[in-house]
């Protein structure tokens, strides 16, 4: 589905179902270079069950269209002004990674529109590595190679993926090699500028879970631990064996834990 | 700071795909030899079934031993995923069929493997699907073929058995400049010696009965998809972005990105066509991977002793490898493939067929014989076998004459397999010499 929300095409994976004002929504968010297509196990499977499943590209990014945008904050406005744009009023904001931070932040300022906030391979702050930003930065193939090295875990850097025949690390590259110059510096640098996750956690409402991968490198269990305690009970997972890309990583076990939420 | 390296090939064909079994700890990679897979339930059969969750239904679409063999050539050749098929013609004919229908065209190069002539040149006609053979050595001449109907572009990074050396750069170049996808079949070369996805190309497909197995035990296919080729820039593709009716319109560019190409074919071809692997060869494809790098070192070593050798025989009036002076393709070569051309060659001699009967007939060590790749060396005469369906004209477009011999170099000893040799031109000598006086 595409959309026109501030002047740019936006795209929409929503599983080629048009958007029904009495069912559920649930809004699925990927994280930095990457695009809607991270999703696809879980967007047709919550569809299946009954859910709107809206599973964006932000701008710039997959086939959406306009400049990437800069900050955790104007994503997020973006991400209702979607929402809006849909006449969806309340909905389950899923996101990973980058995308957790602008799902965190919408549920914290937006709280009547988040009735559920899912955040899959996450913490707050999320600091990046200055080896990161740089390469990235010079749109050098490096930021692609260390995100996807560093964003499995070590033996899924030599595969085992359960859904046949996809070589994850090569799938992961080209995801990333497909990102316009810029992107995936913008999405970097807002990750490492968004200081009020903390801060935002505290005000959340709604049901939360926090799904981590217990072998992730780029945003380890270890640092979760004040976001944990920011949020007001929230529900914890952790998955072993799993790295930082969780949806590919641990795509059942990922699905059972979201149900749990949802 | 910089990335961690990526593992290496010897690494990736040793480990790549696979964990030690969840069920058992058991390292190697078990056969799971069973046609289909239990549910645990009813939700979760319809998730597998309407691609939600990661799991397996039935053994002709996807099986966990296939699986860990589809991961590691995936791995190995730096693609998005790969399939499993009944044969190195499975993987052609699924790659095709997956990409287009009647009314389409396919250039491709003449120097092929007799097989694939055959599917192309007689089979696919009657499905209303046409190929256009060019001069494997011309990249103009693919341009020049290319139709407003082309929708792929084939060629072997080196041809059977002339060792065509295919420039991929400039044929991938081509074909993009065209909005079409270049395939390759790198059976004789494998990951070890050519990486075709860096060189531009962006499907490849191998025989894996032949040096990826390398004991000449099994047949089966490997098919590759790069997923760096945009079909919905070129849009000459609708089964990859159009709604697929025959699975609820997905469309699987939208769903899939990178890797619409190869589930396309899983989810249709695989499914329709069933030309699947089964599990058993492919453990035994792995059992051959997991050396690929120590014996394609080997066959090379063998190979460049053996060539050496005819080159200096005055009965041998040409030899087809790319490494020597001489040969069309040597610049391309030491670009492309630096690590060698392969252990499978031919060369010419003197006397014609009958000196070519003779030779084949008196080697020992080498066994007579329609394959390549194997451990063993091999030899044939491709004119009278492989390729005897290809007229003459069809015969001296892909560099085959009448007293062309094919070697495929196996991993003996050197010394055995130039003594052999010595033996057939011994024999070849005979019947040569007394052609000559006849005349």
């Amino acid at each position: 589905m595409k959309l026109t929300v501030n002047g740019a095409s936006v795209y929409c994976y929503t599983n080629s179902r048009d958007i029904a004002p009495e069912r559920p929504t649930v809004v699925f968010i990927h994280g930095s270079g990457m695009d809607h297509t991270v999703w696809t196990l879980a967007s047709r499977h919550f569809a299946r069950h009954g859910n709107n499943v809206v599973s964006v590209d932000l701008p710039g990014h997959g086939r959406s269209t306009g400049p990437a945008l800069t900050s955790v904050e104007s994503m997020a406005d973006w991400l209702i002004d979607v929402i809006d744009s849909l006449d969806v009023k309340e909905a389950a904001l899923v996101g990973h990674s980058l995308g957790s931070l602008v799902a965190l932040d919408c549920a914290s300022r937006f709280p009547n529109r988040v009735r559920a906030l899912g955040m899959v391979g996450t913490t707050a702050p999320m600091p990046v590595s200055d080896a990161i930003l740089d390469a990235s930065k010079a749109n050098e193939h490096g930021a692609f190679d260390m995100l996807t090295q560093w964003g499995f875990s070590k033996r899924h850097q030599f595969g085992g993926n359960r859904n046949s025949g996809i070589w994850m690390i090569g799938n992961t590259l080209r995801l990333y090699e497909r990102s316009r110059p810029g992107v995936l510096y913008h999405d970097m640098a807002a990750c490492n500028a968004y200081k009020e996750g903390l801060e935002n956690a505290a005000k959340v409402s709604c049901p939360v879970l926090l799904l981590l991968g217990g072998e992730d490198r780029l945003t380890p269990v270890r640092g979760t631990r004040g976001l944990v305690e920011a949020f007001n009970n929230p529900q914890i997972e952790i998955l072993q064996g799993s790295g930082h890309t969780i949806m590919m990583e641990a795509p059942n076990a990922m699905l059972d834990a979201l149900h749990r939420l949802l | 700071m910089s990335a961690p390296d990526y593992p290496g090939l010897d690494t990736l064909a040793l480990h790549a795909g696979s964990q030690p079994d969840p069920a058992t700890g058991a390292r190697a990679t078990p056969i799971y030899q069973s046609a289909s897979f239990c549910f645990p339930d009813s939700d979760y059969a319809a998730s597998l079934f309407n691609i939600e969750r990661a799991g397996h239904v039935y053994s002709r679409l996807s099986n966990p031993t296939n699986a860990v063999l589809e991961e590691r050539i995936a791995a190995l050749e730096d693609g998005v995923g790969a399939i499993a098929t009944a044969s190195g013609q499975a993987a052609l004919n699924l790659a095709i069929l997956t990409l287009m229908g009647a009314g389409s065209h396919i250039v491709a190069s003449a120097a092929l493997y007799g097989g694939s002539h055959n599917l192309l040149a007689y089979t696919l006609p009657r499905l209303g699907i046409e190929t256009t053979f060019v001069d494997a050595r011309d990249p103009a001449a693919f341009k020049a073929a290319i139709r407003d109907n082309t929708r792929l572009v084939f060629a072997e990074t080196v041809g059977n058995p002339g060792l065509d050396v295919l420039n991929i750069p400039a044929v991938a170049e081509v074909a993009h400049a065209a909005g079409l996808p270049l395939m390759v079949d790198s059976t004789f070369t494998t990951p070890y010696l050519i990486k075709p996805f860096e060189l531009g190309a962006d499907i490849i497909m191998h025989s894996a009965t032949k040096f990826l197995s390398g004991h000449g035990i099994v047949i089966g296919g490997l098919l590759v998809d790069g997923g760096r080729f945009d079909w919905d820039a070129s849009g000459r593709f609708p089964t990859l972005t159009e709604p697929y009716v025959g699975f609820h319109n997905l469309v699987f560019s939208e769903e899939f990105g990178p890797a619409a190409f190869i589930q396309r074919a899983r989810k249709e071809g695989l499914r329709d066509f069933g030309a699947c692997m089964s599990p058993t060869t492919a453990f035994h494809i792995l059992q051959g991977i997991e050396t690929l790098g120590i014996r394609m070192s080997r066959h090379i070593e063998n190979t460049r002793a053996v060539v050496a050798f005819l080159s200096q025989q005055e009965l041998v009036t040409r030899v087809g490898y790319p490494e020597l002076d001489g040969h069309p393709d040597r610049a391309l070569a030491a670009e492309l493939l630096p690590q060698g051309c392969g252990a499978v060659f031919s060369f010419d001699l003197a006397g014609g067929r009958e000196a070519g009967i003779a030779f084949v007939d008196a080697l020992n060590l080498f066994s007579h014989l329609a394959n390549v790749g194997d451990a063993k060396s091999l030899v044939i005469h491709p004119a009278s076998t492989t390729h005897h369906r290809m007229d003459a004209d069809a015969l001296a477009a892909g560099g085959i004459g009448e007293g062309t011999i094919r070697l495929s170099i196996g991993l003996e000893d050197a010394r055995d397999l130039v003594g052999d040799l010595k033996q057939g031109l011994r024999a070849a000598a005979k019947v040569a010499k007394s052609k000559a006086g006849a005349v």
